[in-house]
């Protein structure tokens, strides 16, 4: 093989020790692990998409749905994404009481939304409108459930967090975590938003 | 659908009473065995105190060659439960012809046709290609571990769980006699109201987990940890096909997972997804469980196409022919593979438009697939082949292969396909890639890196008894299939009327038990390999006169790995080391920082565990308490801050010199 440089082309070992950023693989760990979940939002979507019209001779979304209630959720879930960032902001400034006063207004947010969606989930089973009415109904819970399970997950990791803040401080590993449940939350807005535009506000038409 | 209470419960232990043990001498002789067998092997690890060292050095380890070892161990037991499967089925259909109802009753052979297939793919080919990509990934990209090192840990301990649930099946209750996909509405709470499917959700949605969570460790490694100078379009093919796999994984296991979660909501709670009333659509199943299951299919054969592209290098001694059209090719495929899905089930009857559409973009995929094969081929053109095993095994794969492909772009024809949908030409398609593709290229794998792995080569002789056996038996057993197939005979029968029909499944049972054969002579080969371990050394660390960074460490390599982090070139990095005469550095070796072993993974994937059990058989007080036991151990682990240590750089330089004098004795 006659056109094989001769010569190295340079170190083939990196004798000086270089440091690993330590975590500098959780954000995208995290983020694929969010995409991932977003799937399984997407299969749930179009599963509502499928059967959504499916109401088996019973009630259908106008007889059901309170838009006024579910606007007021909404605005819950989307002042808690904004106080979350609050918090994020005196985390990046190291202010630790900010960022535990603003974790606590978010996670008061989180709770009001899920209490307004149990009453929501309780008023229809109330109606007879529970998930196994109909097709149409089996979606709407299994949706709109799985996000609100999400929602009371994000709420037990917030509690968690603010302990672990409490306890240490603003430290890197705590940072990071602060910044993962962050596109958590972040990502559960988008989700809703997808949920209050086609479960809700289609349903109306 | 309401779910019918006809099953008698009880506070404390739900459906579950002394009904529950299965009627069956054929289960009580297996139950005897694996539990003389289970003790005796407790017996011997408490002889020779082996537990603790198990459980601290291996169980609790987060050492992603240790868990890749582990993974392809649990893939080894269960692939003999599989295997025992497919010979009680063979036996089965031999013997039920002239009026003859064979020896398995219809609610046990339906059993054992969806656990063969079950175990295959979720316990066999899963476990066994995520060990492999585990154990080399990290190696070949010249990093210490993967990303998420304690992750790890817990995705093999959920794995094993929900092996440990499909195992159990087979003793306390039933499995799922619906086939290895459980399509409702036979899956419903209807028409299969007792633990068999729900044992079949559990265990895999507490696999899933760690299979998911495995996608996600590894992929985010080979993005964020490979040496530095090696850029995507340096890495080897092996760690490319891993990262398409893992891409895989991520984007299509959420779907099962999903659909799942459905299923089971219309088994529990009575929702209305997939049933035939109250608006349900049971096609949606199926459409969903196959937007999973076909990306799985490319899970299971990229990153094998990966290791026949390693071997092939590696044996003929040259550069792969055609890497960048290897990688664009295992790319396309990557991609096409979401758009194929439907060719599952042409028959539902979505018109001759969607028909066509799938058709062709099945056919499609084999454009990328043919690249492949010729890449190969063009490789070894005028190459000096070492007939090494695992290039051996890398020309049968090729042989067979194509073979089974062809037969796969024939059934992509839908009218084709309409005549031999559910027939055994089918089931001889796939098992003409699944084995000739998967596992061949499994064994390759295995017989390549099994010097890395343990520091010893494994014994030629039984290898080849092993390859002739498996190789010929395959065809054997599988050939009859194919033109049974043609005939119109449709899989899953269990007994025959036909005696014409005998003669090929006789012919079918004879290829099994050269399978059989083959099978075992691999066991004696390892057998025999650990025994003679000291002649069949491996001194240098790169037995194969290998090309990429894997082969530039000791064998077995230290806990870190390296040393010091390789820096690469070009494609083949080691190759080029070799070729300019670079050695080890002997700088000043500082500390290593490495993640600690700890045994919250065995624990939380524990519990997981248990919950499954406990809703298979509607215990729903522990239901709930190993599910508030998940989470609270899951939080419990978050609290502990000091997951690393470092290795002494004292440490690392007795090593390293240990490796030098082991060079030195072999003159390298």
């Amino acid at each position: 093989m006659s056109t094989v440089s001769q010569h190295p082309p340079g170190d083939f070992w990196e004798v000086e020790p270089h440091h690993h950023h330590e975590g500098a693989s959780t954000g995208i760990g995290f983020w694929v692990y969010l995409m991932s979940d977003c799937l399984m939002f997407a299969v749930l979507f179009a599963v509502f998409g499928v059967l959504g019209s499916s109401y088996a001779a019973g009630p259908g979304p106008k007889d059901l749905f309170d838009l006024e209630l579910v606007a007021l959720n909404t605005a819950f879930l989307l002042l808690s994404s904004i106080t979350y960032g609050f918090a994020m902001l005196a985390m990046v400034k190291g202010r630790k009481g900010g960022t535990l006063g603003w974790l606590g207004v978010t996670l008061v947010f989180g709770l009001a939304f899920l209490a307004v969606e149990l009453y929501e989930f309780h008023h229809l089973i109330h109606l007879g409108a529970g998930p196994q009415r109909s097709a149409f109904l089996s979606a709407f819970f299994a949706l709109v459930g799985t996000h609100g399970l999400h929602v009371a997950f994000g709420c037990l990791w917030l509690v968690t967090l603010m302990i672990q803040v409490g306890q240490r401080g603003l430290i890197d590993a705590n940072r990071r975590r602060l910044s993962c449940l962050s596109m958590f939350w972040h990502f559960l807005d988008v989700i809703w938003i997808g949920v209050f535009t086609f479960v809700y506000l289609l349903g109306m038409i | 659908m309401a779910i019918p209470s006809d099953i008698p419960t009880t506070f404390l232990l739900g459906r579950l009473d002394w009904h529950a043990i299965p009627a069956d001498p054929i289960v009580w002789v297996t139950g005897v065995v694996v539990a003389i067998g289970g003790a005796w092997l407790m017996w011997m690890l408490i002889k020779h105190r082996l537990l603790g060292y198990l459980w601290h050095e291996w169980f609790t380890s987060v050492d992603h060659k240790k868990i890749g070892i582990m993974y392809v161990v649990l893939a080894l037991v269960m692939f003999v439960r599989g295997f025992a499967d497919a010979i009680m089925m063979r036996l089965q259909q031999v013997l039920a012809f002239n009026g003859s109802e064979g020896y398995l009753n219809a609610h046990h052979y339906d059993q054992i046709f969806s656990a063969h297939g079950v175990i295959m793919i979720f316990f066999v080919a899963m476990p066994f290609v995520t060990g492999l990509m585990n154990f080399v990934v990290p190696l070949q990209i010249g990093a210490r571990d993967v990303s998420f090192p304690f992750l790890n840990n817990f995705s093999f301990w959920m794995t094993v769980g929900g092996a440990v649930l499909v195992m159990m099946s087979l003793f306390v209750g039933e499995f799922a006699q619906t086939g290895w996909l459980a399509f409702p509405p036979l899956s419903g709470i209807g028409y299969s109201p007792y633990v068999g499917v729900d044992y079949y959700i559990w265990g895999l949605q507490v696999a899933g987990v760690g299979t998911t969570l495995s996608g996600i460790n590894l992929l985010v490694t080979i993005i964020k940890m490979r040496a530095p100078g090696m850029t995507m379009m340096r890495m080897p093919i092996f760690t490319w096909t891993a990262l398409c796999t893992n891409i895989l994984i991520v984007a299509s296991f959420p779907v099962l997972t999903a659909t799942l979660v459905l299923l089971s909501l219309d088994r529990y709670v009575g929702t209305n997804f997939f049933t035939n009333d109250l608006g349900g659509n049971a096609m949606m199943y199926v459409n969903l469980i196959w937007i999973w299951g076909h990306p799985e299919v490319y899970i299971l054969i990229l990153p094998l196409f990966g290791v026949y592209s390693e071997v092939v290098a590696t044996f003929t001694g040259k550069r792969l022919f055609g890497y960048t059209s290897m990688v664009y090719a295992t790319v396309c495929i990557t991609i096409l593979s979401y758009l194929v899905w439907l060719h599952h089930f042409f028959t539902m009857g979505s018109g001759a438009s969607v028909n066509s559409f799938f058709g062709i973009t099945t056919m499609i995929i084999s454009v990328p697939t043919g690249a492949k094969i010729f890449n190969w081929l063009f490789t070894m053109y005028r190459s000096r082949i070492r007939f090494e095993l695992p290039m051996m095994w890398t020309i049968a794969f090729m042989l067979t292969f194509v073979i089974g492909g062809m037969t796969g772009v024939l059934l992509a024809v839908p009218p084709a396909d309409f005549v031999l949908h559910n027939s055994l030409f089918l089931v001889a398609h796939f098992h003409n890639v699944i084995i000739g593709g998967v596992l061949f290229g499994l064994f390759a794998a295995v017989y390549y890196w099994w010097p890395k792995a343990f520091g010893f080569r494994l014994d030629p002789f039984w290898g080849k008894v092993s390859f002739w056996f498996w190789v010929v038996g395959f065809w054997v057993a599988f050939a009859p299939l194919y033109i049974l197939g043609l005939m119109g005979v449709t899989r899953r029968v269990r007994v025959f009327d036909d005696p014409s029909l005998q003669i090929w499944f006789g012919i079918a049972a004879f290829g099994a038990v050269l399978i059989a054969i083959g099978i075992a002579a691999m066991f004696i080969q390892f057998g025999v390999s650990i025994r003679n371990r000291d002649a069949l050394r491996d001194e240098t660390g790169d037995p194969w006169d290998g090309r990429t960074l894997e082969w530039a460490t000791s064998s077995p390599p230290p806990a870190y790995n390296f040393a010091f982090t390789p820096v690469s070139h070009g494609l083949d990095a080691w190759w080029d080391m070799k070729r300019f005469g670079q050695t080890r550095p002997r700088a000043t070796y500082v500390p290593i920082h490495m993640p600690k072993n700890t045994g919250a993974g065995v624990i939380i994937a524990g519990l997981a565990t248990v919950c499954g059990f406990a809703l298979v058989w509607y215990i729903w007080w522990l239901a709930a308490l190993s599910f508030a036991g998940v989470v609270i151990a899951s939080i419990v682990h978050t609290f502990n801050y000091a997951r690393d240590y470092h290795i002494p750089a004292e440490e690392v330089r007795e090593t390293e010199d240990a490796r030098d004098r082991q060079l030195a004795s072999v003159g390298a």
